[in-house]
């Protein structure tokens, strides 16, 4: 049922509103709304209850094992929301003087400082809104880059063909035309191929390491000189820093310019779909071109720098500066985990998803890349599953709905057939992988001696399968009252 | 170990599965030689939960709440508790972007609400799921209008410099590198609207869009009837750049002038979202049924199960990146999900009569505050047009001093307009919301007087 | 097996063409291609009046997991395109020889015909793609 239909003409709430009815009489007719919006006329109790239930139809990692690869579904301590949502940072408005703002940029210095230290980059600016726009900053201050030196030949981007397709599509937003680089059979780079395409015309290529196959670039210091010999600049999808925190920084890989997902490493949570936070890191050739503002510190006084301080600038993002309320759980957690705890986020996600990939072996399934190690997460390919049996990813996905796991990606990266890519992350206990891995030989079981389990799965969730294509043709994406529809 | 679960029993059962001999194997991979500069040493140590709150208790403590008169971009409205005490539900929190739809229905008929509440309070035909905020919303409707006007082969778009002064940088951001001519628009400076006469000349050319902000900036209201059927004479589409909250009242886009407008956007912001030093807030943006597919981002639609039972999902996802690649629309991922499970929620709460008595009362409010502010020798009013719950003050002394003083009594006196408009003078930009009371209003106008006596 | 009609023209990227008595082609994608993409839900029309290059992409075809250019064959100017297809975009599944059609164009140079695969041609190459 939807919140309209529990509407009722006249209900209202009214120690929600102000009790006086303002008179708007200074406002000219024509200026004037003639007819009221259809918003739900509900009680309050009404609408708690409405979208508690609402709430309950969701998985989520209060309540699930989630091991969805790429995206990090780690805890997201408590804490960390409290504290940023303390009434003081609530109350700030954003165009607060820097007097009444102390407390809040001493934080976002702190959080400044402590991600140039775990990426070895040489500046930080926290106000890409999500990882999409850390993206979008990095390709422009790379062009911005080449512009400033006068060079105008720079009109491509390279990028692995197992890259997420914000890559390409980000590269294609900042004005590059985009040239794949294809992988070799280990999941690493074709560097002979990388050789062969770099060239006067190449700004940059864009990378992810881990790469999206779940496997470290091996050669990535030799990547980073090739590039760079040809005049490029490296760009790090620092989407997920989980298996390298505090063992490798992308800074000493060579990068020029990287992105991080505050909501996959730093835990912030994901919200349903953001809100995200995505701070770019730079080298010293880019510092002259970062977003602004940017927090900076005189003495014991902090200050933003704008347009004026920063005349390079690639400019602005967003209205203020950023996702504040997500950078403050960023650097809760990060105060929380300190030094030891970063170190040990990275021990324990890649021992998690090495100890899930071996027992997973084990028990029956195929690795993509079965002679590599899993760094935070691995790929199952059900190739062989879907010849044989007739079963897909999709299939076991949703069955594993069934059982109480949300599923891993499937059908990403797209270069793997059948693909499951597969994230434990550190914060789930072994009892939990175990659990998860008897689900998956189950599964298998089940493929083999009762494959209809698989197909018409989920069966115990609030819905089954749904009719997508449905969707896309007859578009119902607005609820219209009977009388008119 | 901050919350990693694994006891030395454990670990010496999962290495024993791997084959490995400790932890450190698993990173044998990386060359060495990248491994010896990994320390974290300007990490500090890690902190209790105890110790953590405290210091931020204190550092939120010291920025000191000041009373706040400021507006531009961002509002201070009552929030009904249920409204984060629900967003913050673990099942909500802590949830990922409904790609599996079955485990998702929760988030994905929330979405759907919300984009039938969004369309109506604009008057469009749909909504998407919300974007990052009100500026970058701006930047993907430009390029979107520009991608949707298939009349058109320019890429020209009108801004008015009436338009948040952020915003318009926001736009130059995002959409330079896509070679898109942004043509400013001059205002009056006595009304401070933009005079459809401006757009006369440019009256024939071949223009994209048209961008109309209601209110604008200055809190003004523009003639819209007027500039939105000259974008259509001309072939360009008209975008709508609104707050939320005024819809209550104002007039929705879909009535502007004899077609409407075409694209609708704003900052989600006045619906629930806590001031929060500039974000997590949401951009809205919604538009006419025609244009639906070139509209970036998420959208949910209502569709049926195997069983024929209703339920909701992702739709339209070819067009995004993660099929499109670089033929997407736009490389836009994420929605703004919590901070619109939180608008959701308030518009439930509020519903149109209490969002109607809200609107009204900041405007009242911000009326009273213009009269007692006025009332001080040297302080008058600019810019002689109807307004919503914004306006220009002109003050015999810069704008930025004035507002320091303020500040050292905490009062947030609002936004000094000089560096923007430097041709308005000493301006200051003030708003008055419902939260505020007529003993808040008297304090400000108190300060504002002994500060500004000769 | 995907149907590979003998009387039609083809190129690599799965588009066919088929002459019209009065000099025209018919342009569409293959049986092959639409099986691939699965259930279309949309299809990108080109503007009647535009002047394509050979290899230009001129429509999109969407289904829910994929979209996919439609590249022109030949050269030439739009001089229809198939209106039927804003409402029911599945005919390119049922019909993709016939009623889902996509446009029809005023070859610039017709003598390109004689470039593009035949339908053995075609059939060979999308043999060689499942191996």
């Amino acid at each position: 049922m939807l919140i309209f239909e529990h509407s009722h003409p006249g209900r209202r709430n009214p120690s929600q509103a102000p009790a006086d009815k303002a008179a708007i009489n200074d406002i000219p007719e024509k200026f004037r709304r003639k007819q009221r919006p259809l918003l739900p006329e509900v009680s309050e109790l009404q609408a708690v209850r409405h979208y508690t239930r609402l709430s309950q139809k969701n998985f989520s990692i209060d309540t699930h094992f989630y091991p969805l690869g790429s995206c990090t579904m780690k805890y997201n301590p408590r804490a960390c929301n409290r504290l940023a949502m303390l009434p003081g940072f609530l109350a700030r408005h954003p165009h607060a003087p820097a007097e009444l703002s102390q407390g809040f940029l001493a934080c976002m210095y702190e959080l400044q400082e402590m991600l140039k230290e775990v990426t070895g980059m040489k500046g930080v600016s926290l106000t890409p809104m999500a990882g999409a726009q850390g993206e979008f900053a990095g390709m422009a201050m790379i062009r911005a880059y080449h512009e400033a030196r006068g060079d105008s030949r720079r009109t491509e981007i390279l990028v692995p063909d197992a890259a997420h397709g914000t890559n390409p599509a980000t590269a294609v937003m900042c004005g590059y035309t985009v040239r794949e680089i294809p992988t070799d059979a280990q999941g690493d780079v074709d560097i002979e191929v990388l050789k062969n395409t770099v060239g006067p015309q190449t700004a940059g290529i864009m990378l992810t390491n881990p790469s999206t196959l779940g496997v470290f670039e091996r050669r990535i210091v030799e990547i980073a000189r090739i590039v760079h010999e040809a005049g490029g600049l490296l760009y790090y999808d620092g989407a997920n820093l989980n298996a390298i925190l505090g063992k490798v920084k992308p800074g000493d890989m060579g990068f020029d310019v990287i992105h991080m997902n505050l909501h996959k490493t730093f835990s912030t949570p994901h919200g349903g779909g953001g809100p995200g936070a995505g701070p770019v890191g730079v080298s010293e050739r880019l510092l002259p071109f970062m977003p602004v503002p940017v927090v900076d510190r005189d003495g014991k006084t902090y200050r933003l720098l704008t347009e004026k301080d920063r005349p390079q600038t690639i400019g602005r993002l967003s209205a203020f500066m950023g996702n504040a309320g997500v950078l403050l759980r960023a650097y809760v957690y990060a105060r929380l985990l300190g030094r030891e705890g970063m170190h040990r986020v990275a021990e324990f996600a890649t021992l998690n998803a090495n100890y899930l990939m071996a027992r997973l072996a084990q028990s029956g399934f195929d690795l993509a890349f079965p002679q590599r190690r899993a760094t935070h997460e691995f790929i199952v390919t059900l190739k062989r599953q879907a010849k044989e049996l007739n079963v897909s990813a999709m299939d076991v996905a949703k069955r594993l709905l069934d059982l109480g796991y949300h599923a891993p990606t499937t059908y990403f990266p797209l270069l793997v057939p059948e693909c499951l890519l597969i994230e434990p992350s550190e914060t789930e206990a072994k009892e939990e992988l175990d659990r998860f891995i008897a689900a998956m030989r189950q599964i298998l079981d089940e493929a083999q001696t009762a494959p209809q389990q698989l197909k018409a799965a989920p069966h115990t969730l609030p819905v089954r399968r749904l009719d997508d294509v449905k969707a896309a043709r007859e578009l119902d994406l607005t609820w219209k009252p009977a009388a008119v529809a | 170990m901050p919350f990693i679960p694994h006891t030395e029993d454990d670990i010496r059962q999962m290495l024993a599965a791997i084959g490995a001999s400790g932890i450190e194997d698993l990173f044998d991979e990386i060359p060495p030689e990248l491994r010896a500069e990994a320390a974290l040493e300007n990490i500090p140590d890690g902190m209790s939960e105890m110790d953590i709150a405290r210091l931020m208790t204190e550092r939120a403590e010291q920025d000191g709440r000041p009373l706040c008169f400021a507006g531009a971009g961002a509002y201070d409205h009552h929030i009904p508790a249920a409204v984060w005490e629900i967003a913050t539900r673990g099942e909500f929190y802590s949830s990922y972007t409904p790609y599996q739809a079955e485990a998702s229905q929760g988030t994905l008929q929330l979405l759907y609400e919300y984009q039938t509440m969004m369309a109506s309070l604009t008057g469009m035909d749909v909504s998407n799921a919300s974007l990052y905020d009100g500026a970058s919303a701006l930047a993907e409707a430009v390029l979107m209008a520009v991608r949707a006007n298939r009349k058109s082969q320019s890429k020209r778009v009108l801004l008015p410099s009436t338009v948040h002064p952020v915003y318009r940088k926001v736009v130059h951001a995002i959409v330079r590198t896509q070679n898109i001519e942004l043509i400013e628009l001059a205002y009056c400076a006595e009304c401070g609207h933009t005079v459809p006469e401006a757009l006369e000349k440019y009256s024939g050319q071949d223009i994209a869009a048209l961008v109309i902000p209601q209110p604008n900036f200055f809190g003004v209201l523009e003639e819209v009837d007027a500039l939105t059927d000259w974008a259509h004479r001309n072939g360009a589409l008209a975008i709508g750049l609104v707050n939320p909250v005024s819809l209550a009242l104002l007039a929705p886009p879909s009535t502007w002038g004899e077609k409407g407008a075409d694209i609708v956007c704003g900052e989600g912001q006045p619906l629930g979202a806590p001031l929060s030093s500039g974000g997590p807030y949401f951009g809205f943006l919604c538009c006419k049924q025609e244009h639906v597919r070139q509209m970036p981002g998420r959208i949910v639609g209502r569709t049926v199960d195997l069983d024929g039972k209703p339920g909701f999902t992702l739709t339209l996802q070819a067009r995004e990146q993660h099929i499109r690649r670089s033929k997407a629309t736009s490389n836009i991922c994420t929605n703004q999900g919590l901070v619109v499970t939180a608008a959701t929620i308030h518009m439930s709460l509020l519903g149109p009569d209490g969002l109607e008595r809200v609107a009204g009362a900041c405007h009242a409010n911000t009326l009273a505050l213009i009269d007692k502010l006025t009332a001080i020798p040297g302080v008058t009013k600019l810019l002689d047009r109807p307004l919503f719950h914004e306006a220009v003050l002109q003050l015999p002394r810069p704008a930025g001093e004035v507002l320091r003083e303020l500040a050292a009594q905490r009062v947030l006196g609002g936004y000094d307009l000089s560096e923007d408009y430097p041709e308005l003078g000493h301006a200051l930009l003030i708003c008055a919301t419902e939260t505020r009371t007529v003993d808040d209003i008297e304090i400000y106008a108190n300060h504002l007087r002994r500060i500004l006596k000769p | 097996m995907s149907k590979v009609p003998a009387n039609l023209k083809y190129i690599k990227s799965h588009e066919w063409v088929e002459p019209q008595a009065d000099g025209t082609v018919k342009i569409g994608i293959t049986d092959h291609a639409q099986d691939l993409l699965g259930d279309m839900v949309y299809v990108d029309l080109p503007q009647p009046g535009r002047v394509l290059k050979a290899g230009q992409e001129c429509a999109v075809v969407e289904s829910v997991k994929a979209a996919s250019d439609v590249y022109s064959p030949i050269a030439g100017e739009v001089i229809a395109v198939n209106e039927a297809l804003a409402a029911s975009p599945e005919l390119v599944n049922k019909d993709p020889y016939g009623e889902g059609w996509i446009m029809r164009l005023k070859p610039a140079n017709p003598v390109e015909l004689d470039n593009l695969l035949d339908a053995d041609g075609y059939a060979a190459l999308i043999a060689a793609e499942a191996h």
